[in-house]
């Protein structure tokens, strides 16, 4: 294909080339350098101070936690969903999936609202919730409920599409041969979509774990009890504390990159498995 | 992709699969949000339009309205930019700008507030050579721009890159061959066949930067009518004890949530036709 | 099981064991205490390291009088917001805000009983502050009162009234100048109005101005809490920033009170209240005066060895009738402050 009519001038692909690295050092490098330049200010030893003083290793504790509960529950709903509405043809189901997709529109400061609304203590079930002693507002419950909504279309979306377009012909023929449902699902189903679904729990923790908007107007800012890593941040960022933010938000700075990593397999995986 | 109509009574599970979807979907998503329509409907619609209708909060919507907007329309020229040469090119650091790609939608917004803040502040180390030329970013609407095309990015690139990757080099070699220039080529062959997926990635940005809070409440200034982005405006609305004033512009963002979402679903309905 | 899922499990199981490996290692962090009680504060932004502080002393004194061990959690934020998360059900068993505006908005919804200020002397105000300006080094701008504050060409930094408790007593300290020098209503308008349009970021809370100031660079003079000026002053050195107290300013007092329905249901009402009494003590009021609070004991600031500047105050009762008066008049919706933005 070498200096085919189809292609730009060797002047213009250069040009085009030192552009997108210029967006690219400028938008996405330099962001990421800074974080580690900030955090390293003080030295290793001050960063791993930071990292390792209580509030610190209870505000991951506890964003580890909400993950591990909010990411099974929207693999599990991505797994119903993509049965549901990628198998099935059905009447509203459009509606559904745009139902679905919501929660990806929806403002985090509207989905922390929209907990306080129904489990504030003036809210729906606030005095019903009281009466039985039972905190879901500024409590892991609420915690939790804000990062599953907020996290709630990205297994869903990777799944459901994938089931659709690989049909049923598989499936219907496993059923012929005498599988009940769950050997057809088990043994047919999920090895088929299983990058799409680990795609979507890579995203979905990703997100699970960076979540501050909505976490923020359900989590009451109590330390070491209902602070997440990210609101960890802001609080030590708003104490002058600025190398102790940093070396915390280098944390969360591993998990994103581990998260682009494992996307990256993930998804050269599933372009080595497709036929 | 298989055609065939599913015949339901041959596959099992619809049942229960479709019942654990609702009610999850229920659960998480439609009672919360009808928890503050139901909030919102209290007051009389003349209260909802009174209380959305402010100077301020008018101010406040449309500073995220337009910036929102000017920010995706930036984000989709940058990622025409950065996808075509992922895609096209190939040059040293290319795998690593492309594995990069994705960091602002892994990055906790937090971090990314905090750091774009850093750098932008008129004693950062972009915001410094920046201030010393007058065009000063942190605390402006051009500091929310800049966090929202940060956001945006990843969306336009990632939903641009495979329809680029599937173009067909055989018609632009036969455009090419028709006395077509590379420019015309590019603004009548590709572009058309880009569009779909170019607005899709967009209105995702769009959608994003309207009610993004984390990146941009500490770059943005907060000021009143100048700086005040609709979503932090819920936020102080609320801390003022103004409920009703924090859900009527709450669900004033949600409606716009959603008709974004129907716009988006049209879009994509139009991309995959597209491909095809 | 066929070779492909075994392959997909395989990263699974890899997740979940590092997360477990994690949460062992940071379960092991906190040991078993013995049987404690635990109170939460929720307090405003500047009170970090105040708190911290007091919190530390209580509970030694506490333990060695009572044998109870008590640990005292803390949250923090703009005053207003803070409030809000109590009367959305955060379980605070003490809060310490920054005006009692906010603390009556608790005492409104059944929260707090009525007659709340009167239950701890001195209006429930166990220290007391004042709005100071803190400067660049040098004081290029010939900062020395609230006029120059308004005057063009001064940028300020100040956070917003909406939202941050420093940001009101800010404002009223500056309108209330205006009325002390004979300048009447609509003298102390246009003073205030040219101050805040000379403001170039309003951040939510008090924290976040002082870091735009500080850290960012950002603005000529900053409107803030005495006590936040000098811990600015402190954390970022001498020789960048100095402190300018103008000749009048407001007597802020930023109340504690017991959330009588939390202590009620938790149990904690004793607890609770012997916390907030320690505040008065001249060991909580020599912390206090060492964080640069105003202490109501007048020897605890000499014990602390601080000496405060004294500044003509005026009370927001004497001069604007009470907070909800100023509120009502100033700071709610469609009030004084949201003219100031939108008619220019």
């Amino acid at each position: 294909m070498s200096a085919s009519r189809s292609r730009e001038p060797r002047a213009v692909r250069l040009l085009l080339i030192g552009l997108a690295l210029a967006a690219f050092v400028l938008f996405l490098l330099v962001p990421l350098v800074a974080v580690f330049v900030e955090a390293f200010r003080d030295g290793a030893r001050a960063w791993l101070a930071a990292v390792t003083e209580p509030d610190a290793r209870l505000a991951l504790k506890l964003t580890l936690l909400v993950a591990a509960i909010a990411v099974p529950v929207n693999a599990f709903f991505g797994l119903a969903a993509g049965w549901a509405l990628g198998k099935f043809r059905f009447p509203g189901r459009s509606l559904v999936l745009t139902l679905v997709d919501l929660p990806f529109a929806v403002s985090p400061v509207v989905a922390g609202l929209v907990f306080v609304l129904l489990f504030g203590r003036t809210g729906f079930f606030g005095p019903w919730l009281a009466g039985r002693g039972v905190e879901v507002v500024f409590a892991l419950p609420g915690i939790v409920l804000a990062t599953v909504f907020v996290t709630f279309p990205f297994v869903a979306r990777e799944v459901v599409p994938l089931m659709q377009s690989q049909g049923t012909d598989e499936e219907e023929a496993a059923r012929v041969l005498g599988a009940g449902f769950f050997t057809t699902f088990f043994r047919v189903t999920l090895p088929n979509v299983k990058w799409a679904l680990l795609y979507g729990i890579v995203l979905c923790t990703a997100r699970a774990v960076g979540e501050f908007g909505a976490v923020s107007v359900v989590s009451g800012h109590v330390r070491g009890e209902t602070n997440t890593l990210p609101l960890h941040v802001e609080a030590l960022y708003n104490e002058y504390a600025f190398q102790g933010a940093f070396a915390a938000a280098s944390l969360l700075t591993f998990v994103a990159l581990a998260t682009m990593v494992a996307k990256a397999i993930v998804s050269r995986r599933a372009r080595e498995e497709a036929p | 992709m298989s055609r065939r109509r599913v015949s339901p009574s041959l596959l099992p599970g619809f049942g229960p699969a479709l019942g654990v979807t609702l009610l999850l979907l229920s659960l998480v998503v439609l009672a919360p949000l009808a928890a503050l329509l139901a909030t919102t409907l209290r007051g009389t619609p003349r209260e909802f339009l009174a209380a959305v209708s402010t100077p301020r909060v008018v101010a406040a919507m449309r500073l995220s309205f337009l910036v929102s907007l000017g920010a995706a329309a930036v984000s989709a020229l940058l990622g025409l930019l950065l996808g075509w040469v992922l895609v096209r090119y190939r040059f040293p650091g290319r795998r690593l700008l492309d594995a990069l790609v994705d960091l602002p939608f892994a990055l906790p917004t937090a971090v990314a507030g905090i750091t774009l803040t850093t750098l932008y502040a008129p004693t950062g180390w972009l915001g410094r050579p920046l201030a010393a030329l007058g065009v000063p970013v942190a605390f402006t609407p051009l500091g929310i721009g800049v966090a929202l095309v940060f956001l945006g990015l990843p969306f336009t690139v990632r939903t641009l890159q495979p329809v680029l990757a599937s173009l067909d080099p055989e018609v632009e070699e036969a455009a090419a061959s028709l006395g077509a220039t590379r420019l015309d080529t590019f603004r009548r062959v590709l572009l058309p066949e880009l569009l779909p997926s170019l607005l899709t990635g967009t209105t995702l940005a769009f959608a994003r930067g309207l009610g993004e809070y984390g990146s941009v409440v500490f770059i943005s200034g907060n000021m009143p009518m100048k700086t005040e982005i609709a979503p932090l405006l819920v936020m102080t609305k609320l801390e003022q004890y103004d409920v009703a004033g924090a859900t009527a512009l709450a669900t004033l963002l949600l409606v716009a949530s959603f008709l974004l979402l129907l716009v988006l679903n049209r879009l994509e309905a139009w991309a995959a036709r597209a491909v095809r | 099981m066929n070779r492909s899922s075994r392959r997909f499990l395989r990263p699974v199981l890899a997740f979940a064991a590092s997360v477990a490996a994690i949460l062992s290692i940071h379960a092991r962090g906190g040991a078993a205490p013995p049987a404690r009680v635990e109170l939460l504060n929720v307090s405003y932004d500047p009170t970090r390291e105040l708190y911290r502080e007091v919190n530390a002393a209580f509970s030694r004194e506490y333990l060695a009088k009572t044998g109870t061990a008590v640990t005292v959690k803390m949250s923090h934020g703009g005053s207003g917001k803070q409030a809000r998360s109590v009367i959305d059900g955060l379980k605070a068993d003490v809060v310490t805000l920054a005006l009692a505006y906010d603390v009556d908005a608790l005492a409104d919804r059944g929260l707090v009983r009525p007659g709340w200020q009167a239950r701890l002397p001195h209006n429930s105000s166990p220290y007391t502050s004042t709005i100071v300006f803190l400067v660049r080094s040098g004081n290029p701008k010939g900062i020395r009162d609230w006029t120059d504050l308004a005057r063009p060409g001064v940028s300020v930094i100040c956070p917003n009234p909406k939202t941050s408790g420093a940001a009101r007593w800010g404002y009223l300290a500056a309108w209330g100048s205006a009325l002390k020098a004979g300048k009447g209503e609509a003298g102390a308008k246009s003073l205030v109005g040219g101050l805040f349009r000379n403001v170039a970021v309003l951040d939510t809370g008090a924290r976040g101005s002082t870091t735009t100031f500080v850290t960012r660079g950002l603005g000529d003079v900053l409107v803030a809490w005495e006590n936040e000026a000098h811990l600015a002053l402190a954390e970022t050195g001498a020789g960048r920033v100095e402190i300018v107290v103008p000749n009048t300013s407001i007597l802020a007092e930023p109340p504690v009170a017991v959330v009588d329905a939390v202590v009620d249901r938790k149990g904690t009402r004793a607890v609770a209240e012997a916390y907030l009494r320690f505040l008065y003590t001249p060991e909580a009021q020599a912390i206090a005066a060492r964080h640069h609070y105003r202490p109501r004991l007048p020897e605890a600031a000499a014990k602390a060895g601080r000496a405060f500047p004294s500044v003509a105050t005026f009370t927001i009762d004497g001069l604007f009738g009470g907070w909800r008066a100023a509120q009502k008049r100033h700071f709610d919706d469609g009030g004084v402050f949201d003219s100031l933005f939108t008619t220019k």
